[in-house]
């Protein structure tokens, strides 16, 4: 049934495949029909209705994206008929919508505005009917504005596919409401999915846009700046560079060009977790009763452990993740190298993710009283902040970043996609239990996009049993299987986001598989450019273990951390006229 | 008797749906029959939910034991597993005894199942969404239930009239009947006819033809068409309900007001032209001189565009009405 017929678009003739939708068809060829409920990673639910087309023949219109093409099908996009029912839609759609374009994460590439104007939709023929609704606030992550909602439900679904089930369906008719559930049992991960698959820009991280100059008006202070691997190959995507550009030079330049004093790169951050969690695979392989260990540097995942399976607490890995071990060595190591006070410093992260803006106030990651991170921005909010200060990424002169704290194996980079954390883990453990510097680099078993990868590893003669989740709703199967089988894995990583942290929630948007595909191989190109391609190999790892985490006891308390259960608490719903 | 010749008897009579979609009844039987599966479901719609439509209690009260023989002869001819008998929560409570009666006598495998929301339940595949326990919403078609209905079996939905009239068929009894669900006459109540009469015959033969200026609904009470007495030569259509209303004492926005509650209450929200679209319009109808080109746009729309058959047969009482009848041009 593979082969392929023709069939004919705006009495054009295209080459089509059984299996394909209209849509896709016209996607593929370049031509335009609009679409909102649509989502590539999702169902298909016909519930927008605006991309409506006439097929041949047929009494009714049809939704392009649900309709399968067929040999000789003729298809119309864009008839005056079509042209009118999308403008009266869009004049409905548009109305159910509050608008805040200045602070939206869709910004200059809104669909829904872009609609209204190619189809000369005239939205001041009904109010706007949701402006009374409210506006959540999930913890320190995310802000939910319902006042913005089209009811397209692409966020319930996705929130459901992650396995958390959060974003529930209330009322009926126009009274329809996504909410956020008031059940005990269900609480929200900060994964930030939702986000990035919302048509209509209701969900942004806390502080995405009020709040972006933050990092700029630390008066007195030391602004440090460091950016998460999977920012690098995405960032362009803001400003037109063609998918899985590496911006790594630019970025840095762009980050100085606001003042800050220095730029340090997480995938240093990454390094020291490779190397810790390595040492504590190692420990455990001593006592299987202990395994599998499991990943803990994402912590959308950690909080649906420590809230939906508590009982897995103890086999989470206890070394903090990337940034957090960075923050906390540039204001100690750091600090002491440059005479300055920690209490001075002021540490910002870009990162791919919201839940990370969660992360930086779980108290126990105080160092010596100190927040090791101050600040999260999102990679949106990093383009945010660029735009509004007009840093032309297109101009700026590429920039390395700032020593010591730049230098970075390329391990460190892959960590940004699923299986990274693994395939750097499994580098240096190898090395370390066959003490020799250099083994096997490449374990591309654990990459790609499928949701749970397996493979078995010969370490030493003995074989290491590795799984790898690749989006969280494919974690609950696992964990439950687990709890049955304990001998199932040795070794697993877990990342919430779908492709990993190239596919977070603090990315730009749209997204789509085809997107994290190349934000993905972005990273493995970077890492294959590396001369130094493993955690232990890393000269400025060597030399921080040398001069200062050379005690155990500092080593812990700069790069561990621990878990404890955690319980639903109330509903945050922000007053009228705070937000 | 064979299933082939079952079929052939119903195709025979020109047996049509009486759910209001008024597709041959035998063609549909012989799609459920031709799909190859392990399972496969007959459900008995008798959920009636449009205003002045009462001919399913009318069949619940009067013909139990022809209604169940219907629903055994499409069992046994499509071979389902289970039948499902689905009614109108107030139905339920009124027929169920008497029906599980009849069901326990010649013990066969039927289940009473009450319904659970409103109006849209009487849409097939929310009915099948409604059984299977979920969001009461209408499914994407492809796949049709006669290919994947419930519990993605080949399911097949027939309502309780259509079901009557088959054992009727079956038992040579059959001169082409149908209900008719009148009211506003002088007569009011459900007739059993023919239905080849025109509507204006079914009118004067139960007494029900006003000495008055009127018009009529015909279909159902919410989504039925509006006629003129000049075009009452047409028979009856959809669920069979003739409305009468004086036309000097029906103010048509009034009337529309009454529809539109009706849709508010039973629109699901999945879409957005019928959501957004009923809500719109019941905005405009409250307003003192809504502009009548939204109006138009609005039901234009939603007739196109909506995702079910709800909300796209949801236009034509509106259209009609402004159309044969006007609505704001009249000082009452
Ligand atoms: S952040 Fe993740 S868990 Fe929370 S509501 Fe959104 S999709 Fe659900
Ligand atoms: S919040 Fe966004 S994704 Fe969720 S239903 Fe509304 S428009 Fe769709
Ligand atoms: S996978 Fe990465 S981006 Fe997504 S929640 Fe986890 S850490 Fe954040
Ligand atoms: S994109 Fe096809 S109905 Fe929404």
């Amino acid at each position: 049934m593979l082969q392929s017929f023709y069939i004919k678009i705006n009495k054009k003739r295209f080459k089509a495949r059984f299996s394909e939708t209209i849509l896709e068809v016209a996607q593929r060829n370049n031509i335009f029909i609009p679409t909102l409920c649509y989502h590539s990673d999702l169902k298909v639910k016909e519930n927008c209705r605006i991309c409506l087309v006439k097929i041949k023949g047929e009494k009714e219109l049809k939704t392009s994206c649900s309709v399968k093409v067929k040999p000789g099908m003729e298809i119309f996009t864009d008839t005056p008929e079509i042209k009118k029912l999308r403008k009266l839609n869009l004049e409905l759609i548009f109305t159910q919508h509050s608008q805040e374009c200045h602070d939206c994460v869709w910004f200059s590439r809104c669909q829904l505005l872009d609609l209204t104007k190619k189809y000369q939709a005239d939205t001041s023929r009904f109010s706007n009917r949701k402006e009374k609704r409210p506006v959540y606030k999930f913890d320190s992550a995310l802000i939910y504005d319902s006042k913005k909602c089209i009811d397209c439900r692409n966020c319930v679904e996705v929130c459901q596919n992650q396995g958390v089930g959060f974003l529930e369906l209330k009322g009926q008719g126009a009274d329809i409401r996504v909410v956020p559930s008031e059940d005990k049992n269900k609480d929200c991960v900060y994964c930030g999915q939702c986000l990035i698959h919302c048509p209509a820009g209701s969900f942004e991280g806390v502080g995405e846009f009020e709040e972006v100059e933050t990092p700029l008006k630390q008066k007195g202070k030391k602004v440090i700046f460091q950016f998460a691997p999977a920012v690098r190959t995405s960032l362009g995507e803001e400003f037109g560079f063609p998918l899985r550009t590496p911006l790594t030079g630019k970025l840095i330049a762009g980050i100085k060009s606001l003042g800050v004093d220095k730029v340090f790169d997480v995938s240093l951050g990454a390094d020291f977790t490779t190397m810790e969690e390595a040492k504590e695979l190692i420990t455990k392989l001593e006592d299987k009763r202990k395994l599998p260990l499991m990943t803990s540097c994402c912590p959308a995942w950690v909080k649906y452990i420590e809230f939906y399976y508590p009982e897995f607490i103890p086999y989470l890995t206890s070394v903090r993740s990337p940034h957090i071990i960075l923050g906390g060595l540039i204001k100690t190591y750091w600090a002491q190298r440059e005479k300055i006070n920690p209490q001075d410093i002021f540490v910002v992260s870009v990162m791919p993710c919201v839940a990370k803006k969660y992360e930086i106030t779980r108290p126990e990651l105080k160092i010596k009283g100190l927040k090791p991170v101050d600040y999260v921005l999102t990679t949106r909010g990093l383009a945010q902040l660029f735009r509004k200060y007009k840093v032309d990424l297109n101009k700026i002169k590429p920039l390395q970043a700032d020593h010591p704290l730049g230098y970075h194996s390329g391990a460190g980079i892959i960590y940004g996609a699923t299986g990274g954390v693994m395939e750097s883990a499994l580098r240096t453990t190898q090395a370390m239990l066959n003490e020799k510097e250099i083994s096997k680099i490449e374990f591309k078993k654990v990459r790609g996009m499928k949701g749970v990868k397996r493979a078995l590893v010969k370490i030493k003669g003995k074989s290491l049993k590795i799984g790898v989740v690749n989006g969280l709703g494919f974690a609950k199967e696992i964990l439950e299987k687990l709890k049955e089988n304990p001998d199932l894995f040795d070794y697993l990583e877990v990342m919430a986001c779908p492709g990993g942290c190239i596919g977070g929630g603090g990315q730009p948007i749209p997204t789509s598989k085809k997107i994290r595909n190349k934000r993905a191989q972005g990273l493995y190109q970077l890492d294959k450019k590396r001369t130094i391609r493993t955690a232990h190999q890393n000269p400025v790892i060597k030399e921080v273990y040398r001069d200062f985490l050379k005690n155990k006891k500092t080593a812990h308390y700069l790069c561990h951390t621990h878990y404890s259960r955690k319980f639903k608490k109330g509903l945050n719903i922000l007053p009228p006229g705070q937000y | 008797m064979s299933p082939e010749k079952v079929i052939q008897k119903i195709k025979k009579a020109g047996l049509k749906g009486r759910g209001g979609a008024e597709f041959p009844t035998a063609l549909k039987w012989e799609m459920v029959r031709k799909v190859k599966a392990e399972k496969k479901y007959l459900i008995a719609n008798g959920s009636e939910g449009e205003p002045k439509v009462f001919k399913d209690e009318f069949i619940l009260k009067t013909h139990p034991f022809e209604l169940i023989e219907g629903i055994k002869i499409a069992q046994e001819t499509i071979k389902a597993a289970k039948a499902y008998l689905y009614l109108r929560k107030d139905f339920f409570q009124k027929y169920k005894k008497k029906l599980e009666k009849i069901i326990k006598e010649k013990n066969l495998p039927i289940i009473i199942f009450k319904k659970q929301g409103g109006y849209l339940c009487g849409e097939e595949t929310t009915l099948v969404e409604s059984l299977e326990g979920r969001r009461l919403e209408p499914r994407s078609r492809p796949p049709y239930p006669s290919e994947k209905g419930l519990w993605d079996c080949p399911t097949l939905i027939n309502n309780v009239e259509t079901l009557y009239y088959v054992s009727r068929i079956i038992n040579n009894n059959y001169q082409g009947e149908r209900l008719y669900s009148i009211s506003g006459g002088d007569h009011p109540g459900v007739y059993e006819l023919s239905a080849d009469l025109s509507l204006k015959q079914v009118l004067k033969k139960t007494g029900n033809w006003p000495n008055f200026k009127f018009f009529v609904q015909v279909g159902g009470g919410a989504s039925g068409e509006i006629l003129l007495t000049r075009e009452l030569n047409q028979t009856g259509s959809g669920l069979g309900a003739i409305i009468i209303y004086p036309e000097d004492k029906t103010n048509p926005v009034s009337l529309m007001k009454k529809w539109i509650d009706f849709f508010i209450q039973e629109n699901c929200g999945k879409c957005s032209p019928c959501r957004e679209g009923v809500y719109r319009l019941k905005e405009l109808l409250s307003q003192k001189n809504p502009d009548q080109e939204i109006i138009k746009d609005l039901l234009f729309l939603l007739e196109k565009s909506s995702f079910c058959p709800f909300g796209k047969a949801m236009a034509q009482p509106f259209s009609s009405l402004i159309k044969k009848v006007g609505i704001f041009n009249k000082n009452k």
